[in-house]
């Protein structure tokens, strides 16, 4: 029974709680279960805190950073006793949740996987948090990240590296990528994640997982723990694009504490979903269709472009002339950002002190102390483009070269009315491959930055297997981006649904598979066929 | 372009990081690789191009002058580090700023 | 501009950076009170304390009042404009930048008229360019624990975020001032134009308004010279002796050959005195950039007028309104700056006349309030009471000296009886009755015979004696005018 309900969507598990086939208490419990058994944590107390990284076994994934046991069962429990009540619930009453740990929730640390904040229990909830309580999705706990949102890897985390499900030796991308890695290894039907650059569409692409990156401004910032405001955008993962759908009809929701909140309705993106892809354009963007992609993604691309012919729906050629100066000008605005975003760790609120005999040095040592090598190259890169002399050359050039490349996306969205790309230009990497260069890493980000530049929504979904270039006969998940204009995410999941229909992916890698027959042996060997 | 080491002392000050001898050196080049790549964007976006700070150009997005009810005091001064007279503490300030 | 000699051949050039925090019901960025005086950190939230992932949003009420107090001084107001972050490091300071206004203040291109006394005793007016007027927020407060309670010498320092947040403006003049007189003569009335308007106490005292002042000096005709920065001018006072002060030292050490260091210098009011507080080895570098977090401010025409509309009198029109009905300008001054104009109109409103009301107000109201340590508000007087209170001079009821008893009596109650039932109550009334009067006068004409001979003589300055032992027989309520009538007739 709990085997099987680690397996089921949450649209499925939905279904079944509201027929009463299963409980809250139940399918959570089941959930947890799956945790203890596969992630790495010390199954005890209220909150369950994740082992040290080096007391992390070989087969432990390690997306959780904490596991909010307790409370998660007392939601649970709380719902159960409404429904037997008849109290009218959401959709998603009961369905368990993973939350990203740059998401602040009441009563349990939210780290954002730096060490500056380590045991920090933020006073106040965040709104997406609220919205998801409100819903009665089940809070199971906070997933690793990249420190402060910011790596495409996971690798940047203080607290030790997610491992990918479909080979554990690999990366589940980042920066969310234990929430990728959570639901990837059936720990969650759902998570949370927050994309900046690329950061829920990559680890979903490494992770064979359908993950959405919302029209900017309409999921609420209040309490996500800011990297680079302008672009800093949660949403949501699943297992499919329904599950997707569902979870972001809940979290988008107008809110008078961020300012930058679209006001406007935002869209329903469950009305339209199963209308199939007739009469849409798809657009190729011409920059993003595979130079510098590995072999495999850009095969698997290729016959996602196909299928959508089959499907009905009308390939058009666009371009995007300014797309490939999106990366240079997304690491100039992302740092510049965040190098003011993260002045605030100093020491003297919350978080990490260094002790030194006055409060400049205090400030300065708490920070070398605190931000890892990433954080701390990105603030000197963005306080160097914000400096005196720099700003024109830097900040101000990037921000034109944004307008730019939102041009582009309006004249390329007048004969397509979804563009697509591949989400990354490769099939998940080896951990500890890419960390000694940062520009190697960055590139990663090349496809999904433009989208994060214009504020469109974005998604990536599996489009298929490819071969791990350093490892012949592994195969891996590859994802497809589609992209939408400003509020029309509708669409774009409209597309991503018919796509997903007619491909029939298993999003479950072997060893979760393998687990939900009741053993836990990772292995590659059966993850699926390639073709060749 | 280059960042020297003298330069990456200084944005360092700036932005309040302690560095060591070790790490200008790392980072001197690191940092000039960034930018010689994020230089690129000088390469277009002539005069005529207004900047984007946001993808929305929303406006005048303000809220009623009406009290909330504050946060309590144990709850904020719960997370500081060092914490006299219900005020959070620190070592003595040298420079004044602002 | 005309050339203003602050000493023999030299010329002082002084610009004022006047920040105002408004009297909003809450902070500039979240639904903290603004209330000054609480328990530490009692006035706080997520926002307010810079905790990760907590956001501004801007209050309505701060807008209107900067673009009202940006038109009071005759400012533009920008149709689009928004906020910066003006990022460095400073513990009280919980996001370690400030939300401010950069290269897009709201209001640009004011002015203030300031009139100033000359030494003839004729007013002069200046006129004081203002260049900007921004939105920005407070700051927390330290609290220096150490030996000496000041930065310098502490060995920590604490903090408390209730101020923090608070909205503020910063109006910022042009270096167009000449002298202190100017420079003090702006302070109140920008003082009095934040007062009027309402946007805040403006209380120098509690840091409602603070000032700095960039101050230099140059040879006559030579080109602006290095200027150094004020700090901790605490009243109108202080601002005028630091100016004359700093111009003196800058004169003294040019004179010597020296030269001017570009630093930030903090007055000391008991020595007197300016000294370094830090010295600005380069411009600091404060990085702007547009707040991602926040949106553009847009000013319609429309809405600039509706602003527009709620303007109140400025104190130069009242000024002025006062001066057309003969009320000498000092008076003038100090009904303006006292807020004293609302009881002026009511009794003037009430039948009576505009100079005696300035009179009372800024005489005998005024003098008897400070003995007491009350404001108008709360001795209860009313500019009803005052009219009525004229009009029993007027009409004889009471004499000026009587009249002096019963405004303290008024003020006594606290405006719960008038000035006619207190008179009543308490006897006060002049004794005009005049049979008892014409008993009192031929007791006093019988028993000074000696006086009555020299008045006889010729001597009428002697009759005032007399009058003086009626006032004492009378206890002060005898008419003087009918004392002195009924004297000379017994005489004869």
């Amino acid at each position: 029974m709990a085997a099987d309900l680690v397996t089921r969507s949450a649209t499925q598990l939905a279904a079944a709680l509201a027929a009463g086939e299963v409980s809250a208490r139940e399918v959570v419990d089941a959930h947890l279960d799956r945790i203890a058994t596969t992630d790495g944590v010390v199954a005890d107390g209220d909150v369950w805190a994740a082992k040290d990284a080096g007391a992390l076994g070989p087969d432990e994934v390690h997306a959780f950073l904490q596991v909010t046991a307790t409370a998660a069962r007392g939601h649970a429990d709380d719902i159960d006793r409404r429904r037997a009540a008849g109290e009218v619930l959401g959709p998603l009453a009961g369905v368990p949740l993973a939350l990203k740990d740059v998401l602040t929730m009441r009563g349990a640390p939210t780290t954002c996987g730096s060490k500056m904040l380590e045991g920090w229990i933020p006073p106040y909830d965040a709104t997406v948090t609220e919205l998801l309580r409100a819903a009665d999705v089940v809070v199971l706990g906070k997933t690793n990240m990249d420190e402060f949102a910011m790596g495409s890897s996971t690798e940047n985390s203080a607290y030790g590296d997610t491992r990918n499900p479909w080979d554990l030796d690999r990366v589940p991308g980042g920066s969310s990528g234990g929430s990728a890695s959570a639901v990837a290894a059936l720990q969650a039907p759902l998570s949370i994640g927050t994309d900046t650059g690329g950061s829920i569409r990559q680890p979903a692409a490494l992770t064979g997982l359908v993950g959405v990156k919302p029209t900017y401004g309409t999921v609420s910032r209040y309490g996500l723990v800011a990297f680079a405001s302008s672009l800093d955008q949660a949403g949501p993962f699943a297992r499919s694009v329904e599950d997707a759908a569902q979870l972001q009809s809940i979290i988008q929701h107008h809110d008078p504490r961020d300012s930058t909140s679209v006001p406007q309705a935002a869209p329903d993106v469950l009305a339209g979903l199963k209308d199939g892809l007739e009469g849409l354009r798809i657009g190729v963007i011409s920059e993003l269709r595979g130079e510098g992609y590995e072999p495999g993604v850009a095969r698997v691309y290729q016959e996602a472009l196909e299928r959508f012919e089959r499907l009905g729906a009308e390939i058009v050629e666009v371009s995007l002339p300014h797309a490939a100066y999106g990366l240079p000008a997304y690491y100039l605005i992302a740092p510049s950002e965040c190098s003011s975003n993260l002045a605030r760790f100093d020491g003297v609120r919350y978080g990490l002190r260094v002790d030194a005999p006055t409060a400049e040095e205090m400030n300065a040592a708490t920070r070398a102390q605190g931000f890892g090598p990433e954080v701390k190259r990105r603030i000197m890169i963005g306080t160097h483009a914000l400096s005196s002399g720099y700003f024109d050359a830097y900040y101000l050039q990037a921000s034109k070269v944004r307008t730019l490349i939102a041009r582009d996306f309006q004249a390329a969205f007048e004969s397509a009315d979804v563009l697509v790309s591949p989400t990354s230009p490769s099939v998940a990497f080896g951990l500890g491959t890419k960390t000694a260069d940062p520009i190697a890493m960055y590139l990663n980000d090349v496809a999904t930055v433009p989208a994060s530049l214009a504020g469109i929504p974005a998604l990536s979904l599996p489009a298929g297997l490819a071969e791990a270039p350093d490892q012949p006969g592994t195969a891996l998940p590859v994802g497809l981006q589609m992209m939408a204009p400003l509020l029309r995410d509708d669409v774009m999941y409209r597309a991503a649904w018919a796509f997903e229909q007619d491909l029939s992916f298993d999003p479950t890698p072997a060893g979760p598979r393998a687990l939900a027959a009741g053993s836990w042996r990772p292995t590659t060997a059966d993850n699926g066929e390639v073709a060749r | 372009m280059a960042l020297s080491p003298d330069e990456v002392r200084h944005v360092a000050r700036l932005a309040r990081l302690a560095v060591t001898d070790e790490e200008v050196a790392a980072l001197s080049p690191q940092l000039s690789d960034i930018l010689g790549y994020a230089e690129q964007v000088g390469e277009v976006a002539a005069d005529d191009v207004p900047p984007t700070t946001h993808p929305f150009a929303l406006t005048n997005v303000t809220r009623p002058d009406e009290r909330r009810p504050s946060t309590a005091r144990e709850d904020i001064l719960a997370a500081a580090p060092s914490v006299e007279q219900d005020r959070f503490s620190v070592p003595r300030i040298v420079a004044e700023e602002g | 501009m005309t050339v203003v000699e602050f000493r023999d051949g030299w010329e002082l050039v002084v610009g004022l950076e006047v920040h105002v925090e408004l009297a909003t019901n809450t902070k500039m960025w979240c639904g903290c009170s603004t209330v000054f005086g609480g328990d530490p950190n009692t006035n706080v939230c997520p926002v307010c304390t810079g905790q990760p992932g907590a956001l501004p949003v801007v209050n309505d009420q701060a807008v209107r009042d900067a673009a009202l107090l940006g038109m009071a001084l005759n400012g533009e107001v920008e149709e689009h404009c928004w906020f910066h972050r003006k990022n460095y490091f400073y513990p009280d300071m919980a996001k370690n930048y400030q939300i401010s206004q950069y290269d897009v203040p709201l209001i640009h291109d004011g002015y203030l008229d300031v009139e100033v006394e000359l030494e003839d005793g004729t007013l002069d007016t200046r006129r004081v360019g203002i260049e900007r007027l921004h939105m920005e927020e407070d700051t927390g407060k330290s609290l220096h624990v150490g030996d000496t309670g000041r930065l310098h010498g502490a060995d920590r320092s604490l903090i408390d975020y209730n101020r923090c947040g608070i909205p503020l403006l910063e109006v910022v003049s042009h270096p167009d001032i000449r002298d202190a007189e100017t420079a003090q003569g702006y302070l109140r009335e920008l003082q009095a134009i934040v007062r009027a308007t309402g946007v805040s106490d403006a209380r120098m005292d509690q840091g409602s308004i603070r000032c700095d002042a960039n101050v230099s000096v140059r040879r006559i005709g030579d080109d602006l010279g290095t200027r150094t920065e004020i700090k901790n001018l605490n009243s109108v006072r202080s601002l005028g002796r630091a100016i004359v002060y700093e111009a003196d030292r800058q004169i003294a050490v040019l004179e010597d050959g020296g030269t001017i260091r570009m630093e930030t210098r903090h007055w000391d009011e008991s020595k007197g005195v300016t000294e370094t507080l830090r010295v600005k080895e380069s411009v600091t570098d404060y990085r702007y950039f547009p707040d991602p977090d926040l949106v553009g401010v847009v000013s319609p025409p429309e809405w600039v007028e509706e602003i527009r509309a709620l303007m109140p009198e400025l104190p130069a029109a009242i000024r002025a309104r006062l001066s057309e009905a003969g009320v000498p300008m000092a008076q003038a001054i100090t009904l303006v700056s006292g807020e004293l104009m609302p009881w002026f109109d009511e009794a003037v409103a009430a039948g009576a006349d505009a100079q005696a009301v300035a009179n009372w107000l800024t005489g005998d109201v005024a003098g008897q309030l400070s003995t007491e340590g009350l404001t108008l508000e709360d001795s209860g007087l009313t500019g009803t009471h005052l009219a009525e209170l004229i009009a029993l001079v007027d009409d004889g009821t009471l004499s000026t000296k009587l009249a002096k008893e019963v405004l303290a009596g008024v003020i006594e109650e606290r405006g719960a009886k008038g000035p006619a039932a207190v008179a009543e109550d308490r006897g006060l009334q002049q004794v005009s009755d005049e049979g008892e009067l014409r008993a009192i006068v031929e007791q006093v004409v019988a028993t000074n015979a000696a006086t009555v001979e020299d008045i006889r003589a010729g001597n009428n300055k002697a009759i005032g004696a007399l009058v003086g032992q009626v006032m004492k027989a009378t206890k002060g309520q005898a008419d003087p005018r009918k004392t002195n009538e009924l004297l000379r007739e017994v005489i004869g």
